[in-house]
């Protein structure tokens, strides 16, 4: 029976884990070696990690790391994190090129998740599906409710002129594989998914779509299972805060519903 | 000496998580850019890793000259291979991918799209999902009737059933798993499947050498 996945989300700033609220505050929570280490201890489903750094070097001061080399760049963290991952690893943030990708799927990323490119240079998404294939490329799509439009913002800052589901439709179109559906509104509020828009832009592409934003609680990941079409629920947040949230989440799911791993 | 296993690496896709994946075995693993690599390498054990498209995976498979030195090795010196994804799908003597391509023909199968466009059907097929395995007393998928692994595709090998050696069901039930003597492929991806994915690595490493191939 296919599963549907619990996928937790990392989010890095200059090269420290941050926990995010509302898209612009992060907290600086620590070293992301150690965070990754306990997601591989929790046999997560899948992992996303998301850059979300705006600095050009944002791993320059980055000496945290004590137990192996230093981490120095995106590059060296995906080598040193995929050397003992035996699990799906997504990373995204900071691609402008098809050469970004592919130095990201040789470090040992199995996917790249592209988010301003497809405002940007939607040709080089194209591009790069063609050359690594759709299931190499993930179109991560942040949104924000604005007078009850949800309207996308690229790169999680810049206004784009689309609405969420037409803007899923033409990422499909250009040959990703997934949807990261983020919504901006709900980051770090743990009030629950937005299942409204979770529903219409699963219903309008055939490809699977991730839920994230506003996971506070085991049930608002039944929600998104139950009533939505969505193929994984993603979170950050919660990983951070709640003791075991993850495993414990996992058997809470698993004695609701047959189709959790 | 530890045994050597040979990561044919010819283009595109992630081969690192497959390298890593065997080093954590203890295994010797060597990555074969071309045909005259692989050979002069001398494997124990050959793993074809694969994603991406697959007429594209089948051009630079033959433009970097690895289909003869695979033939030879494999199907002549019964070296154990395993094919992983597309990796899979090259075995077949056909495959319909944005156009028919004709794949290395080792398993007489072909290789279609999971479901048709419109089905409702979600493709690419991503994630979790149980294998039925026919054969309990495979020496490599025996032991992993009913269990999760990854997946991560949306065109699937059609072949006889004696070479049947896992189905999987999404949106129908597809081939997951196919052997024929001491070749192996599979559509999943055993070094992204956890704990049980690594005990699949494992028993492959122990697979005897054919010595009644050619």
């Amino acid at each position: 029976m296919y599963k549907r996945r619990l996928i937790p989300v990392l989010f890095l700033k200059d090269g420290w884990m941050v926990r995010s609220q509302g898209f612009s505050m992060h907290q600086y929570i620590g070293d992301p070696v150690s965070h990754v280490e306990r997601m591989m201890q929790w046999d997560v489903d899948e992992l996303i990690v998301l850059d979300i750094g705006d600095g050009e070097m944002s791993f320059e001061h980055q000496r945290t790391d004590y137990r192996t080399k230093p981490v120095a760049t995106m590059l060296d963290f995906i080598d040193l994190i995929a050397v003992q991952c035996q699990m799906p690893l997504t990373f995204g943030g900071r691609i402008r090129t098809v050469d970004d990708i592919r130095q990201r799927i040789r470090h040992g990323a199995d996917k790249v998740a592209v988010n301003s490119l497809l405002a940007e240079a939607p040709a080089t998404v194209h591009e790069a599906a063609t050359i690594f294939g759709s299931q190499a490329i993930v179109a991560s799509i942040d949104y924000r409710i604005v007078d009850g439009v949800a309207k996308v913002f690229a790169g999680g800052r810049r206004a784009v002129d689309a609405d969420a589901v037409s803007w899923a439709r033409r990422a499909a179109d250009h040959g990703v594989g997934e949807i990261l559906l983020n919504a901006m509104d709900r980051d770090g509020t743990a009030t629950g998914y937005d299942l409204g828009v979770i529903n219409a832009v699963a219903e309008a592409v055939e490809i699977p779509v991730i839920a994230c934003g506003g996971a506070g609680h085991q049930r608002h990941f039944l929600d998104v299972y139950q009533k939505t079409a969505a193929s994984a629920a993603a979170a950050g947040n919660i990983y951070h805060f709640k003791e075991n949230a993850y495993p414990l989440a996992k058997e809470f799911l698993k004695r609701q519903l047959p189709d959790i791993r | 000496m530890p045994l050597r296993a040979s990561i044919i690496e010819y283009g595109v896709g992630n081969i690192q998580s497959v390298v890593n994946a065997c080093r954590r075995l203890g295994v010797d693993a060597l990555v074969a850019q071309d045909g005259a690599a692989l050979a002069s390498q001398r494997p124990d054990r050959i793993i074809l890793p694969g994603v991406g498209a697959i007429g594209e995976a089948l051009a630079n498979l033959r433009r970097r000259g690895f289909q003869e030195v695979l033939q030879a090795l494999v199907q002549d010196a019964g070296t154990p291979f395993l094919g992983i994804c597309v990796g899979m799908q090259m075995l077949a003597e056909r495959c319909e991918e944005f156009g028919a391509h004709e794949g290395l023909g080792w398993i007489p199968g072909t290789v279609s799209r999971l479901a048709p466009e419109g089905s409702g059907i979600r493709l690419p097929h991503v994630g979790w999902n149980t294998l039925e395995v026919r054969d309990p007393a495979d020496p490599v998928l025996g032991g992993l009737n009913g269990q999760d692994m990854y997946f991560v595709h949306s065109y699937a090998m059609r072949c006889p059933e004696e070479f049947v050696l896992a189905y999987c069901e999404y949106g129908g039930r597809f081939v997951a798993a196919v052997r024929r003597g001491h070749i192996l492929a599979v559509q999943f991806h055993p070094e992204k499947s956890a704990a049980l994915g690594g005990q699949l690595l494992s028993a492959f490493m122990k697979e005897p050498v054919c010595t009644s191939a050619a």
